[in-house]
C-alpha cells in the first residue's frame, strides 16, 4: 500500500536552510527504492499543493528526509514538530534501478541534489564514489563516508574540500555508469562528460508537480518518444532518452 | 440510513461524486489508494479525435489556494482510449464519463461516433477548455455558437449527453439554456477560469500559451454563484463543481441545486479526497436526519 499520513519522529535544522525530516510509519508500506520521493504537506490549509521531496535515507518503517527551505511550503514543513502528523503520500516514482548500475559506479550532487544519494549510496554497498559539489557550506558528507568507497568534497569558493566545481573532478572513462542529481546546468555537463566516453548517465530530475501520482501531466519531460511524466516515468532518466 | 444515491439521464449513479476530467488521468493512479468502485463515477482526460501532446513549457503553477494548469489536453486520442484505458475504467465498476473535446465541428462528431459503439456510460462534451488555441472554448463563449455544436453533436450521439461550460462565457445562465434547447441532458459546470501569472524576475508570462485555467479552493466561491444561475435556469440536471474540497464544499453545491458532483484539484491535495467527501456527506445527512439528498437539492 501507499501511505497517506504519517507522525514525524524528528525536525530539525541541519545547517542554514537545510532541514531534516524523519517519519515513521505505524502500517506495511511498499519497499522503498532509492531515487522514489513522497508528496509531503502539512494537514492544516496553509499552502495547497503538496511536496515532492526525495527519500534520503528509509529503514524498516521510518523515512528520513533532506529538504532545503525555498518558499512558502517548505517554510511551513519546517516549522512542524516531534509527535506531530504530516501528510506523506509515497513512495512515488520509478528510482533508481539497481539493476543497471553494475561495475564501477560515481555519485554525484550538487546542492540539495545530494538528498536521494545518500539511499542510492547505501544500497549500492560501500561500491561508489560520491562527489558532492556545495556552494560554499558543505553539510551531510559525513553521512555519505559511511556508504561509500570514496567521497570527494568540492566547494565553488574553495573554503572546504576541493576548489571549482563537482565536473572538474570526474574522469569519466573510469566508471561504468554515472548518476547524478542536482542543478540541470550540472548535470547536463556531466551527460556530456559521459557521452564522450561512451559511459551511462542517469539523472534525477525536477519538475513542478500537482498530482505527483501521474495523473495531471503537468510535469512534463521530453524524450526521444514522446512525453513522459517526471513522477510516474521519471524522475530518474537515462540521460540518452532525453530531447533536452 | 442515508440514502446517497442519485438518479439522473435514466441512470442510477452510486452517490452523487464523480471525479473531474484531467485530474484522475483514466483512475489506474488512484486504484494505488481506494476502491474506485465507491465512487459514482469517473471522468476521462479530456479526449480529442487524434492524440495530442499537450502545451511546451511550464504547465502547473500555483496562486494562493489555486492551481493554474496549462496542460493543453495531452491525451492519446479516441481510437487509444477505447483499446487502452476504456477497459480497464470499466473494471472499476462505476460510472465512466468520457470527456470530449475538439478543435472543430467534425472532430466532435467523428469522437462522438466512435464514442457511440462502446460501452461508455456518458459522453461529457468540453466545450470549455482555456487550453488548445483555436476551438475548444471557442464554442463555450457565444450561446449561438454552442447551441449549433451541441445540436450537432446530440443529433448524433447514442449516449447521454452533458455539456461542460466554461465559466468565461458571456453570459452563464444564457448558455445553459442554450445548449438545453440544443439537446443536453445534463450540463456541467465550471471548467477552469481563464487566468494568468508573470514570473518577475524573468520579465515573462510563466506559460508559453500566456493564459491559462485556473481551479482550486480560490474559485468556489464563483463556481458556486454560476451553478446556482444555472439551477434557476434549466429543468436539465446539473453536475456542479469547481474548488470542491471538502463535504460541507459539495452540500453547497447541491443546496444550490446540483444533482452531481465533480471532484477536480482536490484529488491533487489528498489522492483519497473523493472518499472523504462521500463520508462526510453521509455522516452530515446522519447527523441531520436527511434521507435522500433531493431534501436539500436546490433549496436555496
Ligand atoms: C522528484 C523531486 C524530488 C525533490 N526532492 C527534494 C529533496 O529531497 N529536497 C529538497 O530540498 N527539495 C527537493 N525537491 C524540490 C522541492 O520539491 C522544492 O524545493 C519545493 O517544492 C519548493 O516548495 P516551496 O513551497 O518551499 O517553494 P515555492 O517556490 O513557494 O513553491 C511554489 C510551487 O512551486 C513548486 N516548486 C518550487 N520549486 C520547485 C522545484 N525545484 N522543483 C519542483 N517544484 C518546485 C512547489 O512544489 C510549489 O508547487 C524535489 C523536487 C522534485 C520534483
Ligand atoms: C491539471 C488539470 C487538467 C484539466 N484537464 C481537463 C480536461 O482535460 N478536460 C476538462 O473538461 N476539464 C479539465 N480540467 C478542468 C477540471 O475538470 C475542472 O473543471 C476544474 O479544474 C474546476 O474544478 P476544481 O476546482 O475542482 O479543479 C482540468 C483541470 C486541471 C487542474
Ligand atoms: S505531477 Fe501530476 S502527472 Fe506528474
Amino acid at each position: 500500500m501507499k501511505t497517506l499520513k504519517s507522525k514525524i519522529l524528528l525536525n530539525e535544522k541541519v545547517l542554514n536552510n537545510i532541514y531534516k525530516l524523519v517519519i515513521e510509519f505505524n502500517s506495511e508500506i511498499d519497499e522503498i527504492k532509492p531515487g522514489q520521493f513522497f508528496m509531503l504537506k502539512t494537514l492544516d490549509n496553509s499552502f495547497l499543493l503538496p511536496r515532492p521531496i526525495s527519500v534520503n535515507d528509509a529503514n524498516e518503517n521510518t523515512v528520513t528526509f533532506l529538504y532545503r527551505v525555498e518558499g512558502i511550503g517548505t517554510t511551513q514543513i519546517c516549522k512542524l514538530r516531534e509527535k506531530e502528523e504530516i501528510q506523506a503520500v509515497g513512495s512515488l516514482g520509478n528510482g533508481f534501478n539497481l539493476n543497471e548500475l553494475n561495475g564501477k559506479i560515481a555519485v554525484v550532487g550538487g546542492g540539495i541534489g545530494i538528498a536521494p544519494l545518500l539511499y542510492l549510496t547505501k544500497k549500492l554497498g560501500n561500491n561508489a564514489d560520491v562527489y558532492l559539489g556545495y556552494k560554499d557550506c558543505v553539510y551531510y558528507n559525513e553521512e555519505f563516508e559511511k556508504y561509500a568507497n570514496s567521497v570527494t568534497v568540492i566547494t565553488e569558493d574553495g573554503s572546504s574540500g576541493k576548489k571549482g566545481y563537482v565536473t572538474d573532478y570526474i574522469n569519466y572513462e573510469n566508471y561504468d555508469a554515472v548518476v547524478t542529481c542536482g542543478p540541470e546546468i550540472m548535470m547536463f555537463k556531466i551527460s556530456d562528460g559521459c557521452k564522450a566516453k561512451n559511459v551511462s548517465c542517469y539523472m534525477s530530475l525536477e519538475r513542478r508537480m500537482a498530482c505527483g501520482l501521474g495523473a495531471c501531466l503537468g510535469c512534463t519531460v521530453e524524450t526521444k518518444i514522446g512525453n513522459k511524466r517526471a513522477c510516474k516515468d521519471g524522475p530518474v532518466f537515462l540521460s540518452e532518452e532525453l530531447l533536452i | 440510513m442515508a440514502d446517497l444515491k442519485v438518479k439522473a439521464m435514466g441512470m442510477q449513479f452510486k452517490n452523487p461524486i464523480l471525479t473531474a476530467s484531467g485530474t484522475f488521468g483514466f483512475g489506474e493512479e488512484f486504484s494505488e489508494f481506494y476502491d474506485l468502485s465507491l465512487l459514482g463515477g469517473i471522468c476521462s482526460k479530456g479526449l480529442t479525435l487524434n492524440s495530442k501532446p499537450g502545451n511546451t513549457g511550464i504547465r502547473v503553477w500555483e496562486t494562493p489556494m489555486g492551481l493554474i494548469n496549462s496542460i493543453g489536453l495531452q491525451n492519446p486520442g479516441v481510437d487509444r482510449f477505447i483499446t487502452e484505458e476504456l477497459p480497464k475504467m470499466k473494471s472499476y465498476k462505476t460510472k465512466v464519463i468520457a470527456n470530449l473535446g475538439g478543435n472543430t465541428e467534425q472532430e466532435y462528431l467523428t469522437g462522438i461516433e466512435k464514442l457511440n459503439n462502446t460501452d461508455v456510460d456518458l459522453i461529457e462534451l468540453n466545450i470549455s477548455c482555456p487550453n488548445v488555441k483555436c476551438g475548444g472554448m471557442a464554442f463555450g463563449i457565444k450561446s449561438e455558437v454552442a447551441f449549433e455544436i451541441v445540436s450537432k453533436v446530440k443529433s448524433a450521439c447514442q449516449k447521454p449527453l452533458m455539456v461542460k461550460l466554461s465559466p468565461n462565457a458571456e453570459n452563464i445562465a444564457e448558455m445553459a439554456v442554450a445548449c438545453e434547447e440544443a439537446g443536453a441532458d445534463s450540463i456541467s459546470l465550471i471548467n477552469t477560469i481563464k487566468a494568468m501569472a508573470i514570473d518577475i524576475k524573468k520579465r515573462k508570462a510563466v506559460f508559453d500559451n500566456v493564459y491559462a485555467g485556473l481551479s482550486g479552493p480560490c474559485v468556489k466561491p464563483v463556481a458556486l454563484r454560476m451553478v446556482h444561475e444555472v439551477c434557476k435556469a434549466v429543468k436539465v440536471p446539473v453536475c456542479g463543481l469547481g474548488g470542491i474540497m471538502s463535504a460541507e464544499d459539495a452540500i453547497e453545491f447541491i443546496m444550490a441545486g446540483a444533482t452531481l458532483i465533480q471532484i477536480g484539484t482536490g484529488n491533487f491535495i489528498k489522492p483519497n479526497i473523493a472518499i472523504d467527501i462521500i463520508n462526510g456527506i453521509e455522516e452530515f445527512m446522519d447527523k441531520n436526519n436527511i434521507k435522500t439528498l433531493d431534501e436539500i437539492r436546490g433549496i436555496i
